[in-house]
């Protein structure tokens, strides 16, 4: 399972570094795959209610309303038909990648469970919509699918007589049966908007939304695909003649030829122990849990900053328990929290400078904490001898910062690049205990905590509290957002910045050469 | 910067037109055949209850005074079914055939059947046979036609009691 995953996640950083080329970390579409589903949700549904405005239910009024869309009304009702189909196809497709990534990136276990459990449901869904959705059209292609899907019904010991026999003749056939599919199609989507709004109740700041060049291009393509290759019908459907060969769409209608080789019984089978299976996932094996984040309401003001930053909604703020002056406290759910140290980079509290009592910021993570943090900060930091010398902050989950370690390099490698208060920056470059600080983390727009490294960029841009002060030299400082397999760019970068601060100081020490030079 | 910028909408354009035939391609292609091209098919389809197993007796009364007042019905049948037998021959070939079970947890149900067969088109002889009582020799109800399939055709066969028993649609 490891080496699985170890290998699509190669596979996926390598495809996303060259996405990151050509689109940029924000309109990367690989980042944001369950923003691209949901979008193609939408376009589904608002082309949905257009086709629907004009949709006729019946034999074989379904089929002839259909092609008017079609063909009468090419310019939009064809359009609506083309976009209908090619967004649910889309959406297949984002939904597919987007468990995959999230399996392959180990961001479906512990507090995540939630989100992944809530995912299985909406597979069966957007199956069972797509599939009744091509039924409506009582076309060769809906003939085909209305029977194979009955006969695939029928194995299962629910009906008392086989319902394909609905589909035996044109004399067997019930127009109702049409009101019962638009029915069925229309529910099954808002159940799953349902659980859609459900799959991401313990997502902070979830984004259901892409960047909207991302958006944009990607809708147009949808239209000028509608417009080159507009969906179309394969005849209308009769059950005199057999419906073969069939344009099936793959994305949705591979179970049937796979029913042919196989048999239903290993279908319904394997189907059944494959939910049971994704269901269970997030427990196999069992993970280690971490421990929680502790609140120290001795040092807590209450602010609430915490609980904003918070990627899981692990924080709330409640009324105050201790008596204290402040209106509330901040109160840690360990079932939800990550341990991601987040809130501790958010918490005003959490500075090295103070001296005068010990490093106990309002919110910590227990292992490791800050003050274990600032120790080995500067345990690392007194190897250092020689110039040009920088601090790595980096994160567990990107690049593996310790084998840079050199007498020049000392590295300090937190949960998440998000757990760094700015002020240790500020502490570095003040007390002099490296030339440069350097802060490295997953790449942008792809934090394995979600929101770290954006939060990161915002403090140290200064538009995020708490900021990085305005004292620190800027020039020191240099941000690399990095995935696992970019160690050698990486390597490359630190040599250059190293440079930097070494002309730097020696500018510093020698004033008449810098006023010289300048 | 530009010619990277302009390199870089080019990549863009590049991987939407791949995500595009992505979609386009296999929202219909590649085509899926599951009758062979020539043949034909035959479906056969039915729900059809058999005789029950026993003959049914009227109760004496000394065997009505036994029973509660409300349980008194004066002819007593057994609930169980015997099972329907089918057999479909085509040019004198045995194609399908079996003893359908009734259905129900009693075994007081239809006995049911739905079989799509996959045949070679063109004219042939077609047979069949179905006993639904507890007969040993011949059947119930037997029908014999010369058909013609076109390739691709779909030919339905639908059972119900009395004349001929087998529908053809």
């Amino acid at each position: 399972m490891h080496s699985l995953k170890a290998l699509i996640r190669y596979c996926l950083m390598w495809v996303e570094g060259w996405f990151d080329w050509a689109f940029g970390p924000k309109w990367n579409p690989t980042y944001c795959l369950g923003a691209l589903g949901y979008f193609y949700f939408w376009i589904v549904g608002v082309s949905g209610l257009y086709l629907y405005i004009f949709m006729d239910s019946g034999i074989p009024a379904s089929y002839l309303s259909v092609e008017y869309l079609t063909h009468d009304q090419w310019w939009l009702g064809g359009v609506m038909r083309s976009l209908h189909r090619y967004a649910s196809d889309a959406m297949v497709i984002m939904v597919a990648l987007h468990i995959i990534r999230e399996f392959a990136f180990d961001r479906y276990r512990g507090s995540r469970w939630f989100s992944w459990v809530t995912g299985v449901p909406m597979l069966w869904l957007i199956i069972i919509a797509g599939i009744t959705g091509y039924w409506l059209v009582w076309d060769m292609l809906a003939q085909y699918v209305a029977i194979a899907s009955t006969e695939l019904l029928d194995w299962l010991p629910i009906f008392g007589e086989p319902i394909a026999r609905n589909f035996l003749a044109t004399s067997h056939l019930d127009g109702r049966f049409f009101t019962l599919l638009i029915f069925l199609h229309i529910a099954v989507p808002l159940v799953l908007l349902f659980i859609m709004w459900l799959h991401l109740q313990r997502v902070g700041h979830a984004r259901i939304n892409p960047a909207r060049g991302l958006a944009v291009g990607t809708f147009a393509m949808l239209l000028v695909l509608s417009f080159i290759s507009p969906a179309t019908s394969q005849g209308i459907a009769d059950l005199s003649r057999v419906a073969s060969p069939v344009e099936l769409d793959w994305f949705y209608m591979w179970v049937y030829p796979l029913t042919d080789i196989v048999g239903p019984a290993t279908i319904w089978i394997g189907s059944f122990v494959g939910t049971i299976v994704l269901i269970l996932i997030p427990w196999i094996p069992p993970i280690k849990k971490k421990l929680p984040a502790v609140v120290s309401l001795d040092n807590c003001n209450g602010c609430t900053r915490c609980a904003v930053d918070c990627p899981f909604n692990a924080i709330i703020m409640a009324p105050r328990s201790d008596g204290a002056v402040f209106d509330f406290e901040a109160q840690v759910d360990p079932d939800l929290c990550t341990s991601c140290g987040i809130c501790v980079g958010s918490c005003p509290t959490a500075t090295p400078f103070r001296r005068a009592s010990a490093l106990v910021p309002g919110i910590d993570l227990q292992d490791p904490s800050l003050a274990t943090l600032r120790d080995e900060m500067e345990k690392q930091a007194a190897k250092l001898t020689t110039p040009g010398s920088v601090m790595i902050f980096g994160c567990d989950r990107s690049l593996k910062v310790a084998k840079f370690k050199s007498a020049s390099i000392a590295t300090v490698s937190l949960p998440c690049t998000g757990m760094l208060p700015p002020s240790f920056i500020d502490y570095v470059i003040s007390r002099k205990l490296a030339a440069g600080v350097v802060v490295t983390g997953c790449r942008r727009g792809e934090c394995h905590y979600r929101l770290g490294q954006a939060w990161m960029e915002e403090r140290l841009d200064g538009i995020r509290d708490p900021r990085l002060r305005e004292r620190v030299p800027r020039e020191r400082l240099a941000r690399f957002w990095a995935a696992p397999t970019d160690g050698r760019t990486f390597a490359r970068d630190i040599e250059q910045f190293q440079r930097t601060l070494i002309d730097l100081d020696s500018k510093a020490t020698d004033p008449e050469q810098s006023e010289a030079a300048q | 910067m530009k010619m990277r910028q302009g390199i870089q909408l080019i990549a863009q354009a590049a991987i939407y037109t791949g995500f595009a035939f992505l979609l386009a391609y296999f929202s219909s292609q590649p085509p899926y055949e599951r009758v062979p091209a020539g043949s034909a098919l035959i479906k056969l389809s039915f729900a059809h209850g058999a005789e029950r197993v026993g003959a049914c007796h009227k109760r004496t009364y000394e065997e009505l005074m036994a029973l509660a007042p409300n349980m008194r019905a004066p002819i007593d049948c057994p609930r169980q079914r015997l099972d329907v037998k089918v057999h479909m021959k085509l040019d004198d070939q045995v194609i399908y055939q079996a003893s359908l079970p009734p259905t129900g947890l009693h075994n007081d149900g239809a006995s049911i059947t739905y079989q799509r067969l996959v045949v070679p088109s063109g004219y042939h002889t077609l047979e069949l046979g179905l006993i639904d009582t507890d007969r040993t020799k011949g059947y119930d109800y037997l029908s014999k036609r010369q058909i013609t399939l076109t390739p691709g055709q779909a030919l339905a066969i639908d059972f119900k009691p009395g004349g001929e028993g087998f529908v053809y649609e």
